[in-house]
């Protein structure tokens, strides 16, 4: 069937639920021409892979990565996902997207054609050209590399587990897991990410490690008498790379005990931390592009004739679905829906742009009544991570609509307070406190590593800098500081200091049960 | 744009992690499927199960901040009444209206459910009693042969001769070395008759009878049907387990039987089936429990009542022995019985037990095991109610005189879940059997 044909006629290019190969060919292709020659998108090539619902649960265990190495918490995240699914709790998302390039988006056999047309507008196109031309996935990621990464970190894991056994893999992975959070470079790097290029040169620098190592230069002896100063302290940090955030890195690098494997295992994990950490950032936007990237295509392809109007009523009936915002006080209320709010804003830009109010204006000169909404959307999909998006773009009109409201909970008081609201006086405190629920740099406590107390017993010393007077959960942070106390090899302490008085809060102390390293 | 169709792809890509997930959290999974097996009817105990363990043992800790204590602020959709300054009591839990500092990924103490397979279950449920190697154990029973297909073979009687297969060899060797068919054959005479009739084209004729004798010849050369073509039915002599088997299972529910000890005797009673269940492939149960009678129950009534009254041990072999006689005939079935009984009986009653036992039981059972449970002692009451404890009991007094050695009864005392299993494969190992 020619493109031509297409336009003419009142050609659908699907009827019926059942799908094949020819009908998704012909919805791509009609997709890719909205999405080229309407939307302006850039996107990675698309591979489309057909699986089967087992093979999606699969998928999804592993943090919906084709290659993964094994560890049991993925057959964990499997086990609870497979009995939710199968209790009907939980439906299946309807796809997998991954960030690699080619671009992998799954999409299951059971689906209806309907629903693979607006995967693939959703997936292939939505994510995928986010994925592409956002800033923070530029930086941080290299979409070519990522599998190739990947397939090195399985069989290098595997064959971890041959020589080294099960139970001492398992115990790494555990403490690596336990910070991976911790073991994300949070500032941009310089030169672009070639994770093959990167291993060539780790190899390199061990090697020449290797050969120069040279045990005398330690039996060089000080000055006598010489009581460690300030400026020695000074020096020790320097040459520790202290205060350091990335815990995982500072371990990987600097542990005394741990045995080169170990470094390695925990550089994989750090890897694929630092892989989804743009991800994590991005959630709002990534699933507000996407949808809305398939909002319009199903639209446009319904207008153009493509679509029967029973594929468009399907399709909507699950689009509600997803976009669907419960109000607080319902019970299926569970935070703020990505998908929501992210839908929401996109096409509160779009309206900004092509018809504003006078609010509108006043609040976003730079662009309302531009005419040019998809050009506004693509800058923005280009240039924001969620906390920034919110900041810049949340209109007053979108904060009445969904009548959102700021609640200030302290545990000090017997009550909350309703601290601003949808009103001319609380836009921008609203705003504010809602993009500081994306700041990824708000959300996750600010652990650091302070400093080493090398010429005493090596204590490993962390400061957690407390905002809010929110402390850590003590059980689960002590559970962490074991396994840092594993693999650093002594004794770790983290102090929670509070960040504006630098009062000490509370202390933690751990020793190492030295199991890692026997 | 590609599309790859990956449905054939190996599945269970996350079997490996599901393996390492089960040794994790083996040891929740374990007692889970312990107290699973307590409460599940004793044919369900093959099945697979849905087991739910809780998170703790499997909790993977990040550092993230407390869920309550602090200052915290939410924005939250759907505001209907509150204006600025409002103030809003707090919800129980401390974790805030939002709910967003909450637990996202799970981090709770929930519990969670997931199935174990049929093996999985067994598996951990057999360790938990650690199983020998029952079957090699009991291989030395007899057993009957049964005679299974097994393919063919090219020597055998003429009367496993496989007429099909033979006749397909045949055919398939005739077409490979290209034997003549007699209607070529009757063609090429046929146009030789023409021929001859004729009488014009001698060098025709001549070329045909040269190729209906080359015809004839190969015909003879490649016989219809040659002694390498002949297959015959192979058939297999396989051991095959005795076809069926009864157990009855009999149990004193006399107020003197606490929880702990039908717990016992509940697993004793499993241990059996699922023993029974590998070599027969039929297992009937029958439950018979008695105070001063007896009746036939169900599994539910036998486990989960009590009932009070004195106890007559031989009311239950008189109700077995009338079972058998109704529906067991002794010919065609195997018959098992497992007692349980703390070992409590009226003195009146012994002698005409031990000689029921001897005389209408046992001839008739392959085996019969006699536990006497008691209470745990670690369990706070124990010596008050135990009557094991020292003392021998009326009721193993009076089997200790029916268990004479080669009489296919033994006896052994149980106290705690511990015991079950060693106990159980005393019982029923070939050396011990009559100890």
């Amino acid at each position: 069937m020619s493109m031509q044909m297409l336009d003419d006629g009142n050609q659908l290019i699907f009827e019926g639920a059942d799908w094949d190969y020819d009908k998704i060919k012909r919805a791509y292709d009609a997709i890719e021409r909205i999405a080229f020659d309407e939307m302006g998108l850039d996107i990675y090539p698309n591979q489309i892979e057909v699986i089967t619902a087992e093979q999606m649960l699969d998928a999804y265990s592993s943090i919906g990565m084709p290659l993964m190495y094994k560890h049991w918490s993925f057959g964990k995240h499997f086990a609870q996902d497979e009995t939710l699914y199968r209790k009907g709790l939980r439906g299946l998302a309807y796809e997998i997207v991954i960030n690699s390039s080619p671009c992998i988006s799954y999409i299951m056999e059971e689906n209806s054609m309907t629903m693979q047309t607006l995967v693939i507008a959703h997936a292939a196109f939505g994510h995928n050209h986010f994925f592409k031309n956002n800033n923070l996935f530029r930086q941080w990621t290299d979409a070519k590399g990522i599998l190739d990464y990947l397939e090195f970190a399985k069989t290098f894991i595997l064959k971890c587990e041959e020589r080294y056994g099960h139970q001492a893999v398992e115990r790494t992975l555990d403490a690596a897991h336990a910070l991976m959070s911790h073991g994300v470079h949070r500032y941009p790097r310089k030169q672009p990410l070639d994770l093959r290029e990167e291993q060539r040169r780790e190899d390199e620098r061990q090697e020449y490690n290797r050969k120069m190592y040279n045990d005398l230069w330690r039996t060089v002896p000080t000055k006598p008498g010489v009581k460690e100063s300030v400026s020695a302290v000074e020096s020790r940090k320097a040459l520790l790379a202290l205060p350091e955030e990335n815990i995982l890195y500072f371990l990987e690098k600097k542990a005394p005990r741990l045995h080169q494997w170990q470094r390695e295992i925990l550089r994989i994990v750090r890897r694929v931390a630092q892989y989804f950490y743009p991800q994590k950032q991005t959630k709002l936007m990534n699933e507000g592009c996407a949808t809305y990237t398939h909002y319009y295509i199903m639209n446009r392809l319904h207008q153009k004739g493509l679509m029967s109007d029973g594929a468009l009523l399907e399709f909507l009936h699950s689009h509600t679905s997803v976009v669907f915002q419960p109000n607080f006080d319902d019970p299926r209320f569970s935070g703020i829906n990505p998908y929501a709010i992210g839908f929401a804003m996109m096409q509160d830009i779009e309206r900004i742009a092509t018809n504003p109010t006078d609010e509108d204006r006043e609040w976003f000169p730079d662009y309302a009544g531009n005419g040019d909404a998809m050009g506004t959307l693509r800058e923005a999909w280009a240039n924001f991570r969620d906390e920034s998006f919110v900041l810049q773009y949340l209109s007053p009109a979108l904060m009445r609509k969904m009548r959102m409201f700021e609640v200030r909970n302290d545990a000090s008081e017997p009550e909350m307070l309703v601290e601003a609201i949808h009103n001319e006086r609380g836009y921008r405190k609203v705003r504010k406190a809602l993009a500081r629920q994306y700041d990824i740099g708000y959300l996750e406590p600010d652990i650091q590593i302070l400093d080493v107390d090398l010429a005493g017993d090596r204590k490993l010393i962390l400061q957690h800098r407390v905002i809010n007077r929110v402390l850590l959960d003590e059980s689960d942070a002590r559970a962490v500081l074991r396994h840092i106390a594993n693999l650093w090899g002594y004794e770790v302490m983290l102090v929670e200091v509070d960040a504006t008085t630098e009062a000490v809060l509370k202390e933690h102390t751990v020793s190492a049960s030295s199991l890692l390293l026997s | 744009m590609n599309i790859i169709d990956r449905r054939l792809n190996p599945k269970g890509k996350s079997l490996a992690n599901r393996q390492r997930f089960l040794r994790r959290a083996k040891e929740q999974i374990v007692k889970a499927v312990r107290d699973s097996s307590g409460k599940r009817s004793i044919q369900d105990i093959e099945n697979g199960d849905k087991i739910s363990i809780s998170t703790g043992g499997v909790r993977e800790p990040t550092f993230h901040r407390s869920a309550s204590g602090g200052l915290r602020e939410h924005v939250v959709p759907g505001n209907k009444e509150f204006v600025e300054g409002d103030t809003i009591p707090r919800p129980e839990g401390g974790g805030g209206r939002g709910g967003s500092e909450g637990s996202p990924d799970g981090e709770g103490e929930d519990d969670f459910r997931f199935v174990l397979s049929r093996e999985e279950f067994l598996d951990i449920f057999m360790e938990d009693l650690e199983l020998p190697d029952l079957v090699k154990q009991k291989i030395k029973q007899t057993e009957n042969y049964s005679l299974h297909r097994a393919g063919y073979s090219s020597s055998g009687s003429p009367s496993n001769l496989n007429l099909v297969r033979t006749m397909r060899n045949s055919l398939s060797r005739r077409i490979a070395l290209r034997r003549p068919k007699p209607e070529e054959i009757e063609r090429l005479e046929q146009e030789i008759a023409e021929l001859e009739a004729g009488g014009t084209d001698d060098a025709r004729l001549a070329e045909l009878r040269g190729e209906l004798e080359r015809q004839l010849r190969r015909s003879k050369v490649i016989p219809y049907l040659d002694p390498v073509d002949v297959r015959y039915n192979r058939f297999e002599r396989v051991p095959r387990p005795v076809a069926q088997a009864v157990m009855f299972c009999l149990m004193d529910v006399s107020g003197s039987m606490t929880e702990h000890m039908k717990d016992l005797a509940k697993r004793f009673f499993i241990l059996l089936y699922l023993f029974l269940k590998r070599r027969y492939r039929h297992v009937d149960i029958v439950f018979i429990r008695h105070t001063h009678e007896a009746k036939e129950v169900d599994e539910e009534t036998f486990f989960y009542s009590a009932e009070t009254g004195g106890t007559v041990v031989s009311t239950a072999l008189e109700e077995m022995r009338r079972i058998i006689a109704d529906r067991y005939p002794e010919a065609e079935w195997n018959i098992y019985a497992a007692q349980a009984s703390d070992g409590d009986n009226m003195s009146n009653d012994n002698a005409k037990s031990a000689a029921l036992l001897e005389n209408v039981i046992l001839p008739m059972c392959q085996y019969f095991a006699y536990i006497e449970v008691s209470q745990d002692y670690e369990g706070g009451l124990g010596g008050a109610l135990g009557s094991s404890l020292g003392r021998e009991t009326d009721l193993w007094r009076t089997y200790k005189l029916v268990a004479k050695p080669g009489a296919p009864i033994a006896m052994r005392k149980v106290r705690t879940r511990r015991e079950i299993f060693p106990v159980f494969r005393d019982l029923f190992s070939r050396e011990n059997a009559t100890a």
